[in-house]
């Protein structure tokens, strides 16, 4: 063999990175498509039956008023699946073998997941603004609000999705995380609907529910209103994405479950 | 000089079970060593330590100096892996997962050495193909390849001949050789014995997470027994006397063991005394097969006498000594 390796800094963490794009882009049919066009039939059953009927925020259409709540969904549950799916996949086919052997700190490959969780997250949302955009019309009174929600929920629920992935050891168990936890509380979180129209039990409830605070916060960048104070749905938010970061770091350097 | 593998008391448990059990061994670099041991002996588990997958329950392991925990980096650069499962990325093509192997490691421009190491291993007209539509025996080629994208000084291979057709193994053989004669480190897993006495120099045999053996090939091939006489007799039976020395009985004929080659000649004179006839006689000289199976019967004899009390084994003569 030839000369000694060069290894540049960083080059291990941005190349699983990379790996973790092209996985998601090459079958983007089902990664990006699919779930644009799930967003897109919400949209039309819900507008075609409610449009007109039904006005949350005082002046505006309810299908704009679901659009930003539909994409916010999407990015969510999109985030999730592509970490925890990646993870999943890999343990069980066993080729996660090629990610563990080499020399890149917990941070890095913490990092990777994480942002590819979040890339396709965005892609997918900007995807369902790009498929809407000819049924609604869209506000932007606050859109540096939006982006904020979208990159600290996407992180969020990116970091679910390592955590998922970590744990699951069989399909089954990543199923019902993601049927059992994460599509309710997606589906509750006041994407459809405000929680003013529910009774006071589920209202009081639904401030348990940290996707809550996501899609109101993020509806607050497109419409000026929130139920809560956008300030106060970002802190939690934030301190959410944080406190489970230091933990799935933790997970990751004590080795557990992928180095036992 | 800083020996390439260093493994200092090396236990690993799970649960109840002890996977390995104070396991201390040093490869020195350059050598060719061999990892001997029946199903569940440990040797997967031992190379998941070496190479980081596994962490130790107790004891210290180092990699060209470098501890695989505290200074991962150092070693996990330092070592290459070929797994014993035909693990792909169904994703990629050959140099797509070849690239990205690189990658990881750090190395941003590896391509003239992806296709050096392509070419060596016969990939290079698959290199543009998907992983998945792979035969087994390529898929394997590419998990050399993966373990060599980083030119590691130490390379680890589990089994790396397991259900191959006899062409690629001879092929393989010659790959790691070379490696070797090129200044690497070679540690081998292998169930074929054949394999190790011809490719390893040192090896250590493994028995339920310890070890039970270490020494040179060669002493371990002189160690046990003088030869083995493979008779066959016209009438086809053997005189009472020779009766204890029978190590196999064939359809045609006997195998004995002898302690010495002396010893053919007591044998012929017995036969000749029962006037029995010699149709066919071979000397063989035992093979390390024999020797490993004669090891791990040893092994399980000392065990039972001390079953009693605790599972302790005695040991002849001391911890260095097997």
């Amino acid at each position: 063999m030839s000369g000694p390796p060069v290894y540049e800094p960083l080059w291990g963490f941005y190349t699983l990175f990379q790996k973790e794009w092209l996985r998601f882009w090459k079958v983007s049919v089902q990664t990006i498509l699919a779930p644009v066009l799930t967003a897109l039939l919400f949209l039309l059953v819900f507008a075609y039956s409610l449009r007109g009927r039904v006005e949350i925020f005082p002046g505006v259409d309810y299908a704009a008023f679901l659009v930003p709540g539909l994409a916010m969904m999407s990015v969510l549950q999109n985030a999730f699946a592509n970490s925890s799916s990646s993870l999943m996949q890999s343990k069980m086919t066993g080729n996660i073998i090629f990610v563990l052997l080499p020399p890149f700190s917990y941070q890095e490959f913490f990092a990777a997941y994480l942002l590819a969780a979040v890339a396709r997250g965005l892609v997918v949302g900007a995807g369902v603004f790009l498929a809407t955009a000819g049924f609604v019309q869209l506000r932007f009174e606050h859109p540096l609000w939006a982006l904020a929600f979208a990159l600290a929920s996407s992180g969020v629920l990116g970091v679910l999705g390592i955590i998922a992935g970590i744990y699951s050891d069989k399909v089954d168990e990543l199923s019902a995380f993601q049927n059992f936890i994460i599509l309710p509380l997606t589906f509750l979180s006041g994407v459809f609907y405000s929680i003013h129209s529910l009774p006071p039990v589920w209202q009081w409830l639904s401030h348990f529910n940290p996707i809550f605070y996501m899609v109101d916060g993020f509806r607050y960048g497109f419409f000026g209103q929130s139920d809560i104070s956008p300030g106060l749905s970002l802190a939690i938010v934030s301190s959410s994405f944080f406190a489970l970061s230091f933990f799935t770091l933790w997970l990751l350097r004590s080795g557990y479950k992928l180095r036992s | 000089m800083v020996p390439a593998i260093q493994i200092e008391q090396v236990s690993k448990s799970y649960g109840a079970l002890r996977a390995l059990d104070e396991v201390s061994l040093t490869i020195e670099r350059g050598e060719f060593f061999g990892l001997l041991g029946p199903n569940g002996a440990g040797k997967t588990t031992l190379i998941n330590i070496l190479a980081g997958l596994v962490r130790a329950s107790r004891g210290s392991t180092r990699v060209m100096g470098h501890d695989v925990v505290s200074q991962y980096r150092e070693a996990r650069r330092a070592l290459g892996v070929v797994p014993q499962e035909l693990v792909f990325d169904p994703f990629f093509t050959v140099r797509e997962a070849l690239t990205f192997q690189s990658g990881y490691f750090g190395l941003r421009d590896n391509r003239d050495w992806i296709e050096e190491v392509m070419h060596y291993l016969d990939l290079t007209v698959r290199a543009e193909t998907n992983m998945r539509a792979l035969s087994g025996g390529m898929k394997r080629r590419v998990l050399v390849a993966q373990a060599l994208v980083h030119k590691p000084p130490v390379i680890v291979l589990d089994e790396p001949t397991a259900g191959v057709d006899v062409e690629l193994r001879q092929a393989l053989w010659q790959f790691i050789r070379r490696l070797n004669r090129d200044g690497h480190t070679i540690v081998l897993t292998t169930h074929y014995l054949e394999e190790a006495e011809a490719l390893c120099g040192r090896i250590a045999m493994l028995k339920q997470g310890r070890m039970v053996a270490l020494d040179t090939t060669q002493n371990l091939l002189r160690r046990h027994l003088g030869c083995y006489l493979e008779l066959r007799l016209a009438p086809d039976r053997l005189p009472e006397t020779l009766a204890p020395l029978v190590a196999q009985r064939r359809v045609d004929g006997y195998r004995l063991a002898l302690r010495d080659y002396v010893e053919v000649e007591r044998v012929i004179a017995e036969l000749r005394a029962n006037n029995i006839e010699i149709q066919e006689l071979e000397v063989m000289h035992p093979d390390l097969e024999e020797i490993f199976v004669q090891i791990m019967r040893d092994e399980d004899r000392r065990e039972t006498i001390d079953e009693r009390g605790n599972r302790t084994v005695v040991r002849e003569g001391g911890h260095e000594r097997y």
